[in-house]
This record gives C-alpha cells, structure tokens and sequence, in this order.
C-alpha cells in the first residue's frame, strides 16, 4: 500500500484530530476543548499549542506571519516561521494585510483583521479560573455550572489591594455571554480587538493541551465592575519615537546610561509601513 | 395562629454504598449501628424529617457519627442524597423539592438563602484571598457588580464580628482560629440569609474566644431573625443557643423536643447518658 506524502510536518491523523478539537471549540465559542497536544520539535511553553493549529490549518497556497509580542523578527517568531516554511514550503511575510495565517504570541497586530484571516494566538494558561481553583474537575465544573465568581473575586481583589484592575495582561473576557476565557496574556489593549473580530480567533495552549475559539462576529466583553469599569492601558500624549504614531500600544524603553524614557510601537511591522509611507511621500515629494 | 416552616426536610436518607436485599428496609436489628453487616453500606442518615420555624434556633446533638454533619452537607447540597424531600418556604421556591433542583439551581440557593460555617473554616474560606475578598465573593456569587457596595458591605460585616478593620486586607490564613471562624460568620451572613447553618463552629475554639463567638451568634439571632441550624456534640452550646434540639444516634433521630425539657429530662437511654456524660 503506498501513502501520499502528507503535507506539512503533521501526519494526516494528528492534523484531523487537531482539526477536529478547532471544529468543537468554534460550536462552543470560549469553550476549552480538550485535544491530544503532539510532541513538538519546539520546547512545550514555546508555543507548541499555537504552532499545532498553524500546521493542521496550512495549505498550499497560504501566507504565514508570526509575531512574537508584536515583533516579526524576535528569536521565537523566526524560529516557528523557519519551521514552517521548512516543512511546507509556504510563503511568509511581515505585512500583516498579507498574511492569511497569524500565528501571535501575546499580541494582537494593530491593523485591523479581516474575514478572509485567521489569528492564532499561543497560550500558556487557558484556564481563567486556576488562581483560584487548582483542581481541573473543580474548574470543570465551575464552567458548567456558570460559576465565575472566582474570576470576579481576583479583579475584586486587585481593586480593593491596588485600587484598580490590576490585570497586566490576561484580563478575562466573557464570550458569547457565556464562557470566561483567558485571552492568552495580550495586554488589556487588545481585548476590545476580539469583539465583533471579522477573523476567526483560534488560541491553542499545548502544554495544557487545550484548543478554543472566538468565532467572527462574536461577542468578546472584559470582566468589569460597574463603578471600576474596563478600560485599556492609556499611552496619553505619548507617541513612537520613530513612526510618531500615536493610539497604539507603545513599548516604554528606558535609555541605561541616561534614564530617559522613550516610547516606540510594539507592533514592529506596523511601525515598519508607518516609516515607508511616511518615507515615500517625501521621496515623491522631492521629484515633484 | 399556624407558623410555616420555613425549611421542611422529610424523609432524608443518606448512605454510603449499594444496600442489599438484607438491609433494604433499614430494620435497626438488621443493621450494625448505622452499618450493614453483610453488603457494608453505612446508613449516615435515615430518613430523618424535622422543621425549623422563622427565627428560631434548632440544636442538633449526638455522638460521633451519628450523622449530624453528614445531615447538614445534604441540606447544603454539599453531598447528594440517596432520597428524601426539602423545602424551602420562600416566595421563589414554595412547593419544590430543593433535592430535585439543577445543580445551578442549587447553587443559586445557597448562595441567595443559605449561609454555611463549617466546623473547619479552611471549608468555608480561601486562605489566600483578603478577608474583604472572602466576604465580597458571597456578594459577587448573588449576583453584585459593585465593588464600592461590597467594601461597605464587608467592613460593616467585619465590625459586627470584632474583626479589626485595619486586618481587613489581610487573608484569613494569617488570622486565630477564632478570627478566621468569626470571618467565616460574617461571609454565611453577607446575603442576609434566611437560613444559617453552623456547624460545630465552636469545637476547636478556646474558651474565651467560644464565648465570644456564641455571643455573637445569639446576637445576630436576636437583631436579624435568621433561622439557624447548630450542629454541636457540646451540650453546653445547645444549651445556650438552640430553642428546640434533636438528638441523633446511628443516623436517625432518637429524641426531640424543647431544649431545656430534653436536657432536664431526657427519655431515651442514650440521651440520659448523654446528658449524665456532661461534666
């Protein structure tokens, strides 16, 4: 009996089992699915999770970007990209409208998605109720039961220790009214991103063997108290040091030898076509 | 003037393993105390029914064993329950059987009717979280979004208990066992529960601070009309709190009555004994 070469590194059984947990977790949108996590030639925790949806949803003729915390070009990003394209031969890019496919650790790109994308995030946690709750079968439960008063009781906490939600990233989100979901630790910024996402959100935790989901035009709403209501990281009257935009997440350098602090964008590739527009239109500017 | 129970419990049974052919139909002369010689099925509780009236305090006694905290962890929906009816004589849930509910529903009733103190208050609390927090998450559970509320709620509540408030942020692990059964107090009754259970809330404590605590339940009986459930093998703690007790050997109930009638003249045998035991 002869068998096709499959394509890309999965076997054909480990990318229908995954497919098949992906099928499940965008039913029941914020539902964790459990699936069978592979061994992967990347360490678990280094997005394992993440890389297994990218390789059971690649075709042919698929754009691959990774980012890693908003850079296209940080160790993580490039090793996951090399193994991918390595193993299937796919384009990769750093455009984000290019892409088909966004594998992201921790970020959501600052330019809008579209229906045509799929974003898959990595996720170390997937459970929004561990902190309060070790035992699975416990937290199981507490889901199916729509017992989310631990997740209340973290943010009530912060409030009441720092006078404010205290959730630097991971803030938790109700999704389609239902599940409490981890969003993978994005920061608060792009918690508003997931609502009503035109792209289909896919998080992927491997060493905790996860899979679940935000399908398009779901409704995504952060954990807020009515007189703390949600509100994202403020970067008032600050803007990139290179691209000068303003109304993104900013990274905040501090120069070592003079203390000074500067901000520039986090998101690496949007900084990039901030920089080529701004730069092509004094080129043309100066032939005009 | 006829008074409605507001919890009525028939015919609760409770046990631990199949039952057999030689068991079935709970003959005490079948059984081993509470336990079935031959498939080895342990009858915690056996088809026990009782009433607690509004505002009333209910003593429930026995030795170890006899299935007084088995009795609560059923009516807590703690443990499920081999058979038997409850109700709960509130607008929402007049005529339903609690035991029936979804597990939801159950929930939900613990949260908005029930308060629970657990013997042990590593039960009733999380170590790790501020006593504020334990307190707000009672309130967060019923359903409130309003932490401003909640603080206030939960410094008025600490007050009442002697909980100084400058300790308010501190979680419960740091506390005295009193401290931590006194936060555990003030969480069962951040709803304002209609039905307080509380059980052995004293054992463990010591003197003083038991007389403490026992103050403050008598209390909070007096100024808000809970109806309570103190489970306790401390006739002294019976004594003082409850208007009515029951007494329970080998899962069931042996004598019941008016507090002070039992313990001046108890009729069965084990209550004598029990009653002659105390120093």
């Amino acid at each position: 009996m002869r068998t096709n070469t499959h394509f890309a590194f999965f076997d054909e059984g480990s990318k229908k089992e995954i497919r098949r947990a992906t099928l499940k977790a965008v039913a029941i949108p914020g539902y964790q699915v459990p699936f069978a996590s592979r061994e992967m030639p990347i360490a678990r925790g280094w997005g394992t999770g993440g890389l297994q949806l990218t390789l059971s949803l690649i075709g042919k003729t698929d754009v691959l970007k990774v980012i890693d915390q908003g850079a296209d070009e940080s160790v993580n990003a490039v090793s996951i990209k090399k193994l991918v394209q390595e193993t299937t031969g796919v384009q990769v890019t750093d455009q984000t409208e290019e892409a088909d496919l966004i594998q992201s650790r921790h970020r959501i790109p600052e330019i809008p998605l579209t229906k045509d994308q799929i974003l898959v995030l990595q996720v170390p946690m997937p459970e929004p109720l561990r902190p309060v709750e070790a035992r699975e079968y416990a937290t199981k439960r507490m889901h199916s039961e729509d017992d989310y008063s631990g997740a209340w009781l973290m943010l009530f906490e912060q409030i009441v220790k720092y006078g404010k939600t205290a959730t630097a990233a991971d803030h938790p989100v109700y999704v389609n009214g239902r599940y409490v979901m981890a969003p993978s630790p994005i920061p608060r910024f792009d918690n508003p991103k997931m609502h009503q996402s035109e792209a289909l959100i896919l998080l992927g935790a491997g060493r905790e063997k996860k899979i679940y989901a935000v399908p398009p035009y779901t409704a995504v709403e952060s954990l807020a108290f009515e007189d703390y209501p949600f509100a994202v990281e403020s970067f008032e009257g600050q803007e990139c040091r290179l691209c000068g935009s303003a109304h993104v997440f900013l990274d905040e350098l501090i120069d070592q030898k003079t203390g000074e602090t500067v901000y520039q964008c986090n998101d690496t590739s949007y900084c990039m076509e901030q920089l080529n527009s701004t730069e092509k239109a004094e080129v043309e500017s100066s032939y005009a | 003037m006829h008074e409605e129970p507001i919890l009525k419990v028939r015919n609760l049974r409770k046990q631990f393993g199949p039952g057999c052919s030689h068991c079935a139909n709970l003959d005490s002369d079948r059984l081993e105390k509470n336990y079935c010689t031959v498939c080895g099925t342990v009858y915690a509780v056996r088809d026990v029914s009782l009433d607690l009236y509004p505002g009333e305090i209910l003593g429930i006694v026995g030795e170890s064993g006899s299935g007084k905290s088995t009795l609560m962890q059923c009516l807590y929906f703690d443990t499920d329950v081999a058979s038997g009816e409850a109700y709960i004589h509130t607008p929402a849930l007049t005529g339903t059987n609690v035991f029936e509910l979804s597990s939801q529903q159950k929930r939900s009733i613990r949260n908005h009717d029930y308060g629970m103190v657990y013997q042990n208050p590593v039960h009733g609390l999380k170590m790790n979280f501020s006593s504020v927090g334990n307190i707000a998450e009672k309130l967060i559970a019923a359903g409130n979004r309003n932490v401003g509320e909640m603080e206030a709620t939960s410094k008025r509540l600490l007050e009442n208990v002697h909980i100084p408030l400058h300790r308010m942020k501190e979680e419960p692990r740091n506390f005295s066992g009193g401290m931590q059964q006194r936060v555990q107090i003030a969480k069962a009754l951040s709803n304002n529960p209609p039905i307080l259970f509380l059980d052995e809330v004293t054992t463990g404590l010591d003197l003083s601070v038991q007389a403490n605590v026992l103050d403050l339940i008598k209390k909070i009986q007096r100024e808000l009309g809970i109806s309570m459930i103190v489970v306790s093998h401390d006739l002294a703690v019976i004594r003082m709190l409850a208007d009515r007790t029951i007494v329970m050997l080998n899962g069931e109930i042996i004598e019941q009555g008016l507090t002070d009638q039992v313990l001046e003249d108890p009729q069965h045998a084990y209550t004598q004994q029990l009653v002659y035991s105390l120093l």
